[in-house]
């Protein structure tokens, strides 16, 4: 049986927010009579991840996925609840912990900007206490796999950003952790970049079996990874499970484009029994429940002359964009 | 790279406040009424330059920056503590500036031929050590009030509270022994004159309390080092990774 790697209880999280009214009179009351207020950012959440699982975050701007992310990581202190994490309390960033994870965002970087990224690799190599002929077998091998090689030697700041971004990854992965905590990795890639990226990190996660949390924007990196995915609304969990299941329910029906050889084979299939979307001379538009495809484009084409059909998936960030928006989906 | 060659050389000519104190003390003859001959002042001005070039830190500002646009983060999730990163980084500046610092003195030389003298080895060897533990009580002292980033955001602005007494009580504006004696006899209980005054002194080869000085200086150190430690623990529960 696959253990739970991730376990969170009850989690939340508050900031205490200080507002300020604009010009000087704000300003001048702000400084003598500060208002502040506690906002809860998550509230009351508990999911548990296994071992070697790729999980999806899925939120709105401010919804609260990257400070789930902060905590499970130990970088933030959790307000209320608990979180273990391979065994461990976050939190107290032990050793041991830290050697196991990785976090990597983004928009942020670690990489020593007037130094080639070599340098920044070996300097966490000595931190993670890799042993040098140990970490240049590793460097080889991630950078054959990230299809880097001498970019290594050039200073980070002349590299374009999806060079920066594979070497960001080789310098977050260089200590071979099990669990990678990803904050909006492809950002600012282009699609070429993004496909390595993902490719990568399947393959990554195929070989060794790490554990992958990934918060992005880009429905295609959730579609293509991951499997399972946790929707955040407003600091709440609203879904957590399986990415298809979560699609089906959103979408239950597909347009189904079918050419008929006349305008007449058109008009029958209008009056039988189907839901037609619309009807344009012999092409019409039929909405077909995605259980019953199969038997119905059956019927179809048994009965009715058809040329040529086309099945229309509703695009997934139109389907996503309503998890966004909605508190709650029951699945 | 030529501008960081340039940034380099600028770091160490902008350390030369020694020379123009040396100046306006000599040229005042200020010296006489502290009983320091012209020689032993111009060497005590050269030596407060080298303390100051293998002692100064900056590490609030470093911190502060990176806190405050997230780029603590990633060191944060990493088995070693950030501040190594500062302390290497400091180090590795040190070493950069050894070379330049070496061709001001020798220029210093140059004009003022009377003041050349080789310490010996001995006296060199603690003046290093003395140094170095000058540069830990900087470095202890601002890392703390880096740590104050995580309540204030601002805490540079405290560190510039702490320049003015380190500006005046460490012995870069005049020697300490020239204060009045009733101000010696508080500032010797603070860390500033164990930060120039102290190993300036034992350089240049002033009379100075040696064993006095160095324990001072480690007691400061013994009592800095864990209240670094319980702020920066207590700090880091209210690390909110602003910028990331």
């Amino acid at each position: 049986m696959v253990q739970n790697i991730i376990d969170v209880r009850n989690l939340s999280k508050s900031f205490d927010i200080s507002s300020k009214e604009p010009g000087l009179n704000g300003t001048i009351k702000h400084f003598f009579n500060r208002q502040t207020k506690s906002l809860k950012v998550i509230k009351d959440i508990s999911f548990e991840i296994k071992e070697g699982e790729i999980v999806g975050f899925l939120g709105a701007n401010g919804a609260g996925k990257t400070t789930i992310l902060k905590m499970l990581c130990g970088l933030i202190y959790p307000s209320e609840g608990s979180i273990l994490v391979s065994g461990h309390l976050p939190f107290r960033r032990k050793e041991n912990f830290l050697k196991n994870i990785t976090l990597i965002m983004g928009q942020k970087q670690q990489l020593i900007w007037d130094l080639p990224p070599i340098e920044s690799f070996y300097l966490n190599a000595s931190i993670y206490d890799l042993e040098k002929f140990e970490a240049k077998k590793r460097i080889k091998k991630l950078s054959e796999m990230l299809e880097i090689d001498e970019e290594l030697f050039i200073p980070v700041r002349k590299l374009s950003l999806g060079q920066r971004m594979k070497s960001e990854l080789l310098a977050a992965l260089i200590h071979e952790p099990n669990i990678l905590f990803l904050d909006e990795p492809t950002l600012g890639l282009d699609i070429n970049a993004q496909r390595n990226l993902r490719k990568f990190l399947q393959k990554y996660n195929k070989e060794t079996n790490a554990t992958i949390c990934l918060t992005s924007h880009y429905m295609k990196d959730i579609t293509s990874l991951c499997k399972r995915v946790i929707c955040v609304h407003e600091g709440a969990i609203s879904y957590d499970g399986k990415l298809n299941l979560l699609l089906k329910k959103l979408s239950p029906v597909k347009e189904i484009l079918l050419v008929c050889r006349s305008e007449k084979d058109a008009t029958k299939l209008e009056s039988s029994g189907f839901t037609v979307k619309n009807k344009i001379k012999n092409e019409i538009t039929l909405k077909i429940e995605n259980n019953s495809i199969t038997s119905s484009l059956k019927t179809i084409l048994n009965n009715f002359d058809i040329e040529d059909l086309f099945i229309n998936e509703p695009p997934i960030d139109e389907i996503i964009g309503k998890v966004l928006i909605k508190k709650d989906y029951d699945i | 790279m030529l501008e960081y060659r340039v940034e380099i050389a600028l770091w160490a000519i902008s350390g030369i406040i020694p020379f123009f104190m040396l100046n306006i003390w000599t040229n005042n003859n200020l010296n006489e009424s502290i009983n320091i001959s012209d020689v032993m002042l111009s060497r005590y001005f050269l030596c407060a330059f080298f303390v100051r070039q293998f002692s100064v830190v900056w590490v609030v500002f470093s911190f502060e920056e990176d806190s405050l646009m997230g780029k603590v983060s990633p060191y944060l999730i990493q088995p070693l503590n950030p501040f190594f990163r500062y302390f290497a980084q400091h180090l590795a500046e040190q070493i950069t500036r050894f070379p330049f610092a070496l061709i001001i003195a020798f220029f210093f030389f140059i004009f003022n031929q009377e003041s050349i003298w080789i310490p010996n080895l001995g006296i060199l060897l603690l003046s290093i050590v003395s140094t170095f533990l000058s540069f830990l009580i900087q470095f202890l002292i601002q890392s703390i009030v880096a740590c104050l980033c995580f309540w204030t955001e601002k805490a540079s602005s405290l560190e510039r509270l702490l320049f003015i007494p380190t500006l005046f009580l460490s012995g870069l504006l005049a020697p300490v022994v020239s204060f009045p004696a009733y101000v010696k006899s508080w500032v010797y209980l603070t860390p500033f004159p164990y930060l120039i005054d102290f190993p300036a002194n034992l350089l240049s080869g002033n009379e100075t309390n040696i064993s006095g000085g160095l324990s001072m200086q480690i007691l400061w150190i013994f009592l800095l080092f864990p209240l670094f430690k319980k702020i920066w623990s207590e700090g880091t529960k209210k690390y909110t990774a602003m910028g990331s």
